[in-house]
């Protein structure tokens, strides 16, 4: 053995005592209302690029009791505010006197698969647009009503809805065509070191998710799961606002909700999860 | 208090004489625990929801006194008699004097 | 933020919870078991309390209490800034003398069931529930 590889084989041994602990995701099987199996755990796509070897549903990071509160929308918190979305659904306002519903009908019909291609190019805006966009584009431009704030508790009421009547179709945003130099941004920065901490989103959902994080159990950082009912909060929480989180836990200035950082971001990391299925209003802690 | 307060709540829509179902509540409440300061380092007053009770044909089922240690959107599950076809009732109540009050009726299967 | 007196002692605090010391049991609180038992002995079968060994996150710990033949549980976690959680009063029509619910709890401590049975006696349940301090903004 030379002087260098003994070296290297003792760094390891330090490192594997010192090191974070792993603790690997649960086993386990969502069977949501004991009707219909997700898509928790899975291939990953081109996408990825070969960045991860499987995909992997935050709900698997997460304890026995919160992976148990998400299976049954009865006790997932999350729906409660899903179905308060129903009547804002059928509710006129602004002044074409339209509600959702006035185009859209039935939203368990027209709204199935929605969540699954977001964010998503907008051919007539040029742009990508996240869900939140396109509501307030609906509001402003079909119903001439005053948009909702961009994590407002309408605005996430509404995506929670749209988003449960997705849950268990897989996860399929384009990140070709227009869509593509938004997607490249978005890959940018997930890969850039931001703050003091000089955290890179790959440092810790990539290269160390399973391990602990002082207390928490680092996932994948998956998006199908959003919005999400956090524990911690006891309240929705939209995908731009864990990203917030995020930054501010690497002590960076964060982007804004809303902005073209976090649209792209949001893009890229919804791409990094394709395959997995809808997931949202889930249950994180 | 401001918000809308919405119950949720899950029973079987029948049931046999005499048998025991399951029930879950749920209800949309802040819980404000009267724990927490806000960013000027005044205390935010406590309004929670102080009692739940849940009543078949008039006769109890459960009646909880509640802390401010329950979560917020206060979630119950518990287990009732159904002796004869009827009405269930569950009333939550708020410590500002609001009574939020739901009913659901069960017939014999 | 300023760094006054207050602000660093209320940082001093956050350290110790961050270090998962158990919170300590409030003399208010045997006080409340005192209160609904009258003094009297507790036994320690006859109620089972059902807690997580490790919650994630304080602020919302799925508990359950069953306790056949009681007529009312008293919950109280020992460790908060005020121990009551719930007392439960079982009707003519409960189906049975069990109760599940979530509860805040404000770190690690020990939550405690007491059980008033039909029949005068008492019983009691502990269960320590392990509260972690989250990586993230938790």
């Amino acid at each position: 053995m030379t002087r260098t590889k003994m070296l290297a084989a003792l760094f390891g041994a330090t490192a594997m005592m010192t090191g974070p602990a792993l603790a690997e995701p649960a086993e386990d099987t969502l069977n949501l209302n004991d009707e219909i199996e997700l898509v928790t755990w899975t291939e990953p796509s081109e996408a990825l690029d070969g960045a991860l070897t499987e995909v992997i549903s935050g709900w698997h990071f997460r304890g026995d009791e919160t992976r148990a509160m998400q299976a049954d929308d009865f006790d997932n918190p999350g729906m409660m505010f899903a179905d308060q979305a129903r009547e804002t659904w059928d509710m006129v306002d602004g002044a074409a006197g339209k509600s959702c519903a006035s185009c859209h009908g039935d939203v368990d019909e027209s709204m199935k698969g929605v969540r699954a291609v977001y964010p998503k190019w907008n051919e007539t805006a040029g742009e990508v647009r996240t869900l939140e966009m396109q509501v307030n584009a609906c509001r402003t431009e079909q119903m001439q009503a005053e948009p909702w704030k961009y994590t407002g508790e309408d605005m996430i009421n509404m995506t929670a809805l749209i988003s449960a009547v997705s849950r268990g179709m897989p996860m399929n945003v384009a990140i070709d065509g227009p869509a593509r130099e938004t997607w490249e941004k978005g890959k940018d920065i997930y890969y850039t070191r931001f703050g003091q901490l000089e955290l890179s989103c790959a440092n810790c959902h990539e290269d160390n998710y399973g391990r602990m994080i002082r207390a928490d159990h680092l996932s994948q950082g998956q998006i199908n799961g959003f919005p999400t009912y956090r524990l911690k909060d006891a309240k929705l929480v939209a995908a731009q606002h864990r990203f917030r989180g995020c930054i501010r836990d690497t002590r960076a200035e964060t982007f804004a909700v809303g902005s073209p950082e976090f649209i792209a971001l949001e893009l890229y990391v919804a791409s990094r999860g394709n395959g997995l299925s809808v997931e949202g209003p889930s249950v994180r802690n | 208090m401001a918000q809308d307060v919405k119950p949720r709540i899950k029973l079987p829509k029948s049931a046999a004489a005499g048998e025991t179902i399951s029930i879950k509540t749920l209800v949309n409440h802040t819980m404000e625990s009267g724990q927490r300061k806000d960013a000027d380092g005044n205390t935010i007053p406590r309004s929670i929801i102080n009692r739940f009770t849940a009543e078949f044909n008039g006769q109890t089922v459960v009646d909880v006194t509640m802390e401010p240690a329950i979560s917020t959107n206060p979630y119950f599950e518990f287990e009732a008699i159904v002796p004869e076809a009827g009405e269930f009732k569950f009333t939550w109540y708020d410590d500002d004097g609001s009574i939020y009050e739901d009913v659901k009726s069960i017939a014999l299967a | 933020m300023q760094l006054s007196r207050r602000n660093v002692m209320i940082m001093g605090a956050g350290a110790f919870v961050a270090f998962g010391l158990p919170m300590r049991a409030s003399a208010a609180a045997e006080d409340k078991i005192a209160e609904f038992t009258g003094g009297a002995a507790m036994a320690d079968t006859g109620i089972t309390l059902t807690a997580p060994e490790i919650a994630e996150n304080g602020n919302t710990v799925p508990i359950e209490v069953s306790a056949p033949g009681a007529e009312a549980i008293l919950v109280l976690a020992m460790g908060n800034p005020t121990p009551g959680v719930a007392q439960f009063n079982f009707g003519p029509l409960a189906g049975s003398q069990f109760a599940s619910t979530r509860i805040r709890l404000a770190g690690t401590q020990d939550v405690v069931a007491v059980a008033k049975m039909k029949d005068g006696t008492f019983a009691r349940a502990s269960r320590n529930v392990k509260v972690t301090i989250g990586g993230c903004g938790g």
